[in-house]
């Protein structure tokens, strides 16, 4: 609703201000832009959803190995949970560029860059829910002699789900972010080139349309783990056993 | 085939002794009670029972094995609750039973049935009162291969009405079954209605203070509560305990 009023209040401020359309097209522009161009941009989209989509999954891979390698090795975590988050330290506009001279312009820089954006939440955040787990539930297990794996699968796991999930959804966000600032330093399609393309050559309106899908492309994402976590974790109730 | 003997146990933690010199034996088939004050030890005893942690000095023995800081050897049921929220009450119940091998389902959904749960199996934790998920945990004790139970107060949670009922359902289904059992209560008359023998400890730190032999016979009826018998009974335990 907030959305709709803000729409509004754009749209009659650039009518009544006869403000150019290079400086700030009225929403009417940009959807007018976004559906007579879309055969111009659709494999701009398709790429960066692809390039999303792939990167997203490598670094929830990632993020899970990592958070259950730390857990399960604890002088592993002692020694490598600093250097975890000195590496989000460092700004991925400037590890970018870099990560172009080692590796060139194909697809691996790109994926390595939203890997590591996307990781970090995931193994912070499942971590914290495998260190949170019931010490009652733990004593139990351990008194009626599950091993450590059982612990860890029947226990740990399922206890941080809620927690992997939030995780998970910030670095779903995070993937279309990553895909886009990756696309900026060089490649031949996506959304990020669109975008650079349009800027220069002062094409604001196709700018708004790239942030409109931006901002689609991360909702859907979102949209779609909510359901997948509401699928997986249903019934569950955080004050349930007590 | 279950008997535990334990034998001059003494445990301090930091410099603080919580148990010094327990000794006592549960024979086979048979229901013991330890009853002591709240910070006495019980569930200190119970956690080395378990092996949680092994004890500064002495014992504990079940079948003539030595069981210090084994795990998994008895099956143990918290004094919190220890329920999985996120299992439904049959897949907790086959819990201590999957530790070691395939669960009979059609078992587990029998014992829940004379438990008067059935309806519940795929209902979750949360849905249950505190007197059912009692019930629940107790069947998933049975239902765990180990044949030496330790119920850590399990009604203290209670209310009047729903403990006595539970203290009925408890005999009944103990009598039908003989798992040996040790019992922590710290309520006098619920020690003498379910048990054989009553080990009274005292505390700062815990000793074996008393034994007591209830000679009731079994099965058990609820007017016994009334008898002069146990009003008897009741006046000699609580004399110890003063
Ligand atoms: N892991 C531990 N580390 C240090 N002290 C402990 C530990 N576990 C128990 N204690 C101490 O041992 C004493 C006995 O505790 P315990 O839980 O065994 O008492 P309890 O008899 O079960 O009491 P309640 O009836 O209230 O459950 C307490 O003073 C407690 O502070
Ligand atoms: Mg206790």
């Amino acid at each position: 609703m907030v959305i709709i009023l803000l729409l509004i209040i754009w749209e009659a401020c650039s009518r009544l201000f006869v403000i150019p359309t290079w400086l700030l097209p009225a929403p009417s522009d940009i959807v007018k832009e976004g559906v007579t161009s879309w055969s111009v941009y659709n494999h701009h989209l398709f790429s960066t959803t692809k390039l999303s989509v792939i990167g997203f999954g490598i670094g929830v891979s990632v993020g899970l190995i990592v958070a259950t390698m730390l857990h399960l090795l604890p002088p592993v975590r002692q020694a490598f949970y600093p250097l975890l988050i000195l590496s989000q330290n460092i700004p991925i506009i400037v590890l970018a560029p870099l990560l172009v001279i080692w590796f060139g312009f194909g697809m691996l820089p790109k994926i390595l860059i939203i890997t590591l954006v996307c990781f970090f939440p995931i193994t912070v955040a499942t971590l914290d829910g495998f260190r949170q787990t019931s010490p009652e539930l733990l004593h139990y297990m351990q008194m009626a002699g599950a091993s450590k794996r059982q612990i860890f699968a029947k226990l740990q796991f399922p206890h941080a789900l809620p927690s992997i999930f939030s995780g998970v959804k910030i670095s779903a966000t995070y993937s279309v972010m990553g895909a886009v600032i990756s696309e900026w330093l060089g490649a031949n399609q996506g959304i990020g080139v669109y975008m650079t393309l349009a800027q220069s050559s002062f094409r604001t309106d196709r700018v708004f349309v790239a942030i409109g899908f931006v901002m689609v492309l991360c909702l859907l994402f979102f949209g779609l783990i909510v359901m997948l976590e509401r699928l997986l974790i249903k019934s569950r109730n955080t004050e349930g056993g007590k | 085939m279950s008997e535990l003997v334990i034998e001059k146990v003494t445990k301090s933690f930091a410099d603080k002794k919580v148990l010094e010199d327990i000794s006592f034996t549960v024979k086979e088939g048979e229901f013991v009670s330890l009853l002591g004050p709240s910070g006495s030890g019980k569930s200190t005893l119970f956690h080395l029972i378990g092996g949680m942690y092994s004890p500064d000095s002495g014992a504990f023995y079940l079948d003539g094995k030595k069981i210090n800081g084994k795990r998994g050897a008895i099956s143990y049921t918290p004094q919190s609750s220890s329920l999985f929220p996120w299992r439904t009450i049959l897949d907790n119940v086959v819990l201590g039973a999957e530790l070691f091998a395939k669960p009979n389902y059609d078992q587990a959904r029998e014992m829940l049935e004379k438990a008067g749960l059935s309806g519940y199996e795929n209902a979750y934790p949360h849905q249950l009162s505190g007197g059912m998920r009692q019930r629940v945990a107790f069947v998933r004790s049975l239902l765990s291969p180990q044949s030496f139970i330790c119920l850590d107060e399990p009604f203290s949670s209670l209310d009047e009405f729903t403990r006595l009922e539970m203290q009925r359902w408890l005999l009944s289904i103990w009598e039908e079954n003989r798992k040996s059992v040790l019992f922590v209560t710290h309520n006098i008359e619920e020690a003498i209605y379910l048990s054989d023998r009553i080990i009274v400890l005292s505390s700062n730190p815990a000793t074996t203070k008393r034994e007591f032999t209830i000679p009731f016979a079994r099965p058990r009826k609820e007017e016994l509560l009334l008898s002069e018998e146990f009003l008897q009974w009741k006046k000699a335990v609580y004399q110890e305990l003063r």
